[in-house]
């Protein structure tokens, strides 16, 4: 007799079965002629600009940490709002250091500034000046002075 | 080269009937790029609507050129347009079969003459199975030149070309 896990395992070997035949057929019967232009990555007809693998910025690792501790959080709350009444003082103070500890974690992060989304200033590079002999300034050079460059 | 494309020299009665298997599944499927360049583009999604109904042919609308076997050149040619055509084709996968709809895809219709910007037909960059005229084509003058396409699909070969 099968169980339900021998259930499972028959859609599971269907399924592998399934892929392997497609894409061993597409392996028999399709045409494989590739060149550059063919395998160029596709960016709606354009020329395609730099590598398709582009680096997201870092913060956005520290706003998935914080998600995911909030998104844990909200998955826990509702269970236990369920049963509330059943689990009495106990599960009252339970959940009340969960929540405490969860709050901690969020002052942390708040008072770190990671919440924060201010574009980081640019500095601006400053020119020191240079010594120039009176030939060169009077040959080609047009010299704006530091302060102005700073500005 | 894949495992079987030309790779006969001569054809015998399982390669002509694998052939057939093989051209009946691509004729029947014939995905479609999902572009459109002037107004031959509005009579094209008057023949995927339902008065039409292209896809009884297998005509789907996909919107990348991987997945796809025919793009219609549906409406007039810039020479700025041409490039992005060259390459959009460049990208299908093969088999791949182009169907030039309406006079400005085919040899640039109203601006044959003095179109300084229009590419006097889009078989200058790219090669073209179906010609379909009229300016533009009745959605019915569309579903006629995939049937003509079909007919065209019914006839490939694994068995390799002779020159």
């Amino acid at each position: 007799m099968l169980t339900e896990f021998g259930k499972a395992f028959i859609f599971l070997l269907l399924g592998v079965i399934f892929v392997v035949l497609g894409l061993f057929g597409a392996w028999i019967f399709r045409p494989r002629r590739p060149y550059p232009e063919k395998n160029a990555t596709y960016e709606c007809g354009e020329e395609p600009v730099g590598s398709a693998w582009i680096r997201l910025n870092v913060r956005f690792y520290v706003i998935a940490l914080v998600f995911l501790i909030f998104d844990v959080e909200v998955a826990v709350l509702f269970p236990w709002a369920l049963v509330f009444r059943q689990f009495g003082l106990f599960g009252f103070l339970e959940m009340a250091v969960f929540l405490v500890i969860l709050f901690v974690g969020y002052a942390y992060v708040w008072l770190k500034g990671d919440l924060n989304w201010d574009k980081p200033k640019p500095e601006i590079p400053v020119i020191k000046r240079t010594i120039v002999t009176a030939m060169e300034i009077d040959s080609r050079h047009v010299f704006i002075d530091d302060d102005e460059m700073v500005e | 080269m894949g495992l079987l494309d030309q790779r006969f020299e001569n054809g015998n009665v399982f390669i002509t009937s694998l052939d057939g298997l093989l051209n009946w599944a691509r004729l029947s499927s014939l995905w479609q790029m999902q572009f459109g360049l002037a107004c031959c583009a509005i009579e094209m999604m008057a023949a995927s609507a339902s008065n039409f109904d292209i896809m009884r042919f297998g005509v789907i609308p996909r919107a990348t050129p991987r997945q796809v076997d025919v793009m219609f050149v549906a409406g007039t040619v810039t020479i700025k347009m041409a490039s992005r055509i060259k390459r959009l084709y460049d990208q299908m996968s093969e088999p791949r079969y182009v169907i030039s709809m309406g006079s400005c895809a085919t040899c640039g219709g109203p601006y044959w003459e003095h179109g300084y910007h229009v590419l006097k037909g889009v078989d200058r960059v790219i090669p073209v199975d179906v010609y379909i005229p009229g300016c533009p084509p009745r959605p019915e003058a569309l579903l006629e030149g995939i049937m003509k396409l079909q007919e065209k699909v019914r006839k490939e070969s694994l068995v390799k070309k002779r020159a």
